[in-house]
């Protein structure tokens, strides 16, 4: 009983304290800035961008498969770990489906951000064409953010139970858990439809998980240019999308111990394994990327060499050889051993492993559209490179901003670590439920 | 003389249609037609052999606006495939077809639909302009990729862009193998022609509009007056041909016609990319036996220019 109490108090939602309305206000910020270089783009047209008409697609795009790419972390962490019995990964489950919604939702709309006409978005419904890999992008999409959605929220309902009668002296907060409950009573019959659901769809998601970031990368691979022509990019790019998920599950891991206290919950053993998983991941991924770059480079058509060469030695050299070593292979070197995952040296791990990933997208995107097939010419010399302007920048922060701040309210009124299955696991319910019947 | 040539330049459409309806009554003769009857009645006409023969005029029907009036610009014109030559023999870059379908098109961005690059595919090998516009592919990539039908194929073979319905999502530009399609980046800077008259697909840049895509259109809106493109007519060496596939005859802008298997047989046409198995409309004739020195289009070349900006 007294357990069960201190874990109560331990994981229930906590009120921001003053670092945490500094984050807030800082995000909001952020934010702000974006909207307002937003209302610019709308107003004037994506000339106010660094993209012209050979660097067609810049860092929106990339921007936009980093966020699919870090979503596919829930359906790793909920699903397939979940469903291969791993208990020790229950703890971290509502963080990375915190994170799978924010990051969907945010990549949803940076594509609509990218569009030229963004006013005109109903017409993918009126006259969408399923030939179009964009549509598939569209319906594999949301299906996804709508089961990581009820997978974010049907393990809630018994925490939102606990939580109605946690707050019982705050009739306001305590009511709104109530109605979130749905009447959570945890009787044997919601306790069967209850784990029946979550079952059904854990392995829903997988496919959808893997459907969007294939259809992702098939934005590239079903076109001809020399970078993008590859029947290896479905693949390539979801084992790229776990290395990126994981490093950032570890980072809100990090700091959500921190920050809220959560020693007890989130352990070094914790720490230890999702060192160990990165290691594997950082291997499958620089396996593709292996595949990726020596057998073009082998091969060295006109394209690809072209190619290869801006990335290898050229213009995007030190982007790609930092995400390469400093995102993939330091990684592994680091973490096989017991000390590298430790928290504070696997965290800064973390932090070097999703940043190298998010360039690891612009470098994905923007060298192989300066390499077209004719040559370029004709066209003022600024057009034969893309860096992006501030005002895209701007906006592209703040989308990064705008997912953290999904993730921080959540994390500010959600159990971030499962109250119901914690206690179950650690044998506390039986005796509550038993001495409040 | 001049007044001749504009004459059977105007022609080349509506004698296509008239041969057209023959070779569905039975006839083998489909293609070049001599304007001039002579006595007797009779016209003389090709044969798909390319013999010429001779029909009499009474068996040639008119029949040039019967399917003007319920003509859709998406479906296109019935029973035709348009198509173009190229003949880089003829080419030295006098982009003259460049500064017509500028002005034609109203086209005012940075990036020209039609340009004329300067090629060599190696050290060793002979440079030589190469005019470059919508192949108008027969696989269109770019209207595989579009997720909302804005680009879209037409039954003569025509590609289009309704911008009107364009998401401007650019997916059908990075499609695009041959780098052909443009962006409205900002808001247009046209003349008030541009904005005359509706908006229908088949005139595209009649007006461009901010946040859409825009590339050659072939021209439909000179097809349907029986005119030939504006590039075609404007070209002073007759680098361009255009005709009907299916009439396998093409026009070239001084008004004279070929027969388009013969030619591409003779002097060995090929198209651009082939292996893409895009099947472009388009057809190159090789550059050997040049009227001109290649120096010579040296002059006119602006790596960094494709579309003059008109001083204020
Ligand atoms: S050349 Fe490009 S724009 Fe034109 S039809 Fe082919 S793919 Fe489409
Ligand atoms: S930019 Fe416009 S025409 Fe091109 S694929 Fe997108 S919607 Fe279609």
């Amino acid at each position: 009983m007294k357990q069960y109490d201190k874990l109560l108090k331990d994981l229930a939602p906590q009120k921001f304290g003053i670092l945490g309305k500094v984050w807030i206000t800082f995000l909001a910020v952020i934010i702000l800035i974006a909207l307002y270089a937003y209302y610019q783009q709308f107003d004037k047209g994506l000339v106010i961008t660094g993209m012209r008409d050979y660097a067609l697609w810049g860092v929106y795009i990339s921007n936009f498969v980093f966020f699919v790419a870090i979503s596919l972390v829930g359906s790793l962490v909920t699903a397939i770990l979940r469903l291969s019995g791993v208990k020790w990964a229950t703890p971290l489950t509502r963080i990375s489906e915190v994170i799978a919604v924010a990051a969907i939702m945010m990549g949803g709309l940076t594509i609509i951000i990218d569009m030229g006409r963004p006013d005109r978005i109903l017409n993918i419904f009126l006259h969408g064409r399923l030939q179009s890999p964009i549509i598939w992008d569209v319906l594999v999409i949301t299906t996804y953010l709508f089961i990581s959605l009820l997978l974010l929220y049907y393990p809630l309902l018994p925490d939102f139970a606990i939580l109605k009668k946690h707050f019982k002296n705050k009739p306001k907060t305590s009511k709104w858990y109530g109605k979130l409950s749905l009447n959570w009573t945890g009787s044997a019959k919601q306790e069967r439809i209850y784990t029946k659901s979550i079952r059904t769809m854990s392995v829903m998601i997988i496919p959808v998980a893997f459907a969007i970031h294939t259809v992702t990368a098939w934005l590239f691979a079903t076109t001809y240019r020399g970078g993008w022509d590859s029947t290896n990019f479905g693949p390539y790019f979801i084992a790229g999308a776990f290395v990126a998920g994981a490093g950032a599950v570890v980072m809100l891991m990090f700091i959500l111990r921190k920050t809220y206290h959560l020693e007890d919950y989130i352990t070094d053993m914790h720490f230890d394994k999702m060192g160990k998983l990165l290691v594997l991941l950082c291997l499958v991924y620089l396996y593709f990327n292996i595949n990726e770059f020596l057998i073009p480079a082998y091969k060295s058509t006109k394209e690809e060499a072209a190619h290869l060469h801006g990335l290898f030695f050229g213009e995007f050299s030190l982007m790609f050889w930092l995400a390469i070593i400093g995102g993939l292979v330091v990684p592994v070197l680091v973490l096989v051993f017991r000390k590298g995952r430790k928290p504070i040296p696997l965290f800064i791990i973390a932090i070097i492993i999703v940043i190298g990933a998010w360039w690891k997208r612009y470098i994905i995107v923007t060298p192989t559209l300066l390499h077209p097939l004719l040559p370029i010419q004709g066209v003022p010399e600024s057009w034969h490179g893309y860096f992006p302007t501030a005002l895209e920048w701007a906006i592209t922060f703040g989308t990064l901003a705008a997912a953290l701040l999904i993730m921080t309210i959540l994390f500010r009124y959600l159990p971030i670590v499962p109250i119901h299955e914690t206690a179950e696991e650690k044998g506390f319910l039986k005796t509550e439920e038993t001495e409040t019947l | 003389m001049e007044e001749d040539k504009k004459k059977s330049r105007r022609n080349f459409f509506e004698l296509g249609i008239k041969f057209g309806l023959l070779a569905t009554v039975g006839t083998v003769a489909v293609a070049k037609a001599m304007d001039d009857e002579d006595s007797s009645g009779m016209v003389e006409l090709m044969s798909t052999d390319g013999n010429i023969i001779q029909v009499p005029a009474s068996e040639v029907h008119d029949v040039a606006h019967k399917q003007h009036d319920d003509y859709d610009p998406r479906v296109g014109i019935p029973d035709k495939k348009f198509v173009m030559v190229v003949d880089l023999a003829k080419c030295t870059n006098q982009l003259k077809c460049q500064e017509s379908c500028n002005k034609n098109h109203y086209i005012t961005g940075d990036n020209a639909w039609l340009k004329v690059y300067k090629m060599q595919e190696s050290e060793k090998t002979a440079p030589y302009w190469m005019p470059t516009l919508c192949q108008h592919c027969d696989k269109p990539p770019c209207v595989k990729v579009c997720p909302v039908d804005a680009t879209f194929k037409r039954q003569d073979g025509i590609v289009l862009i309704d911008n009107e319905r364009c998401i401007g999502c650019r997916f059908c530009m990075a499609a695009c193998p041959y780098s052909t399609r443009v962006f409205n980046w900002n808001e247009p800077d046209q003349p008030a022609a541009a904005h005359e008259g509706e908006y229908t697909p088949d005139y595209t840049g009649k007006p461009s509009v901010k946040g859409t895509v825009d590339k050659c259109d072939f021209c439909p809106h000179m097809i349907q007056m029986g005119e030939l493109p504006h590039c075609v007519s404007a070209c002073p060496n007759d680098v361009y041909s255009f005709g009907d596939m299916y009439e396998d005859a093409v026009t070239n802008g001084s008004g004279q016609t070929f027969k388009l298997s013969k030619l591409l047989k003779e002097r060995a046409g090929h198209r651009l990319l082939e292996g893409l198995g895009t099947e472009p409309s388009v057809f190159y004739l090789p550059p050997v036996n040049r009227i001109g020195d290649f120096e010579e289009g040296m002059e006119n070349y602006t790596e960094f220019q494709s579309v003059k900006k008109t001083e204020e």
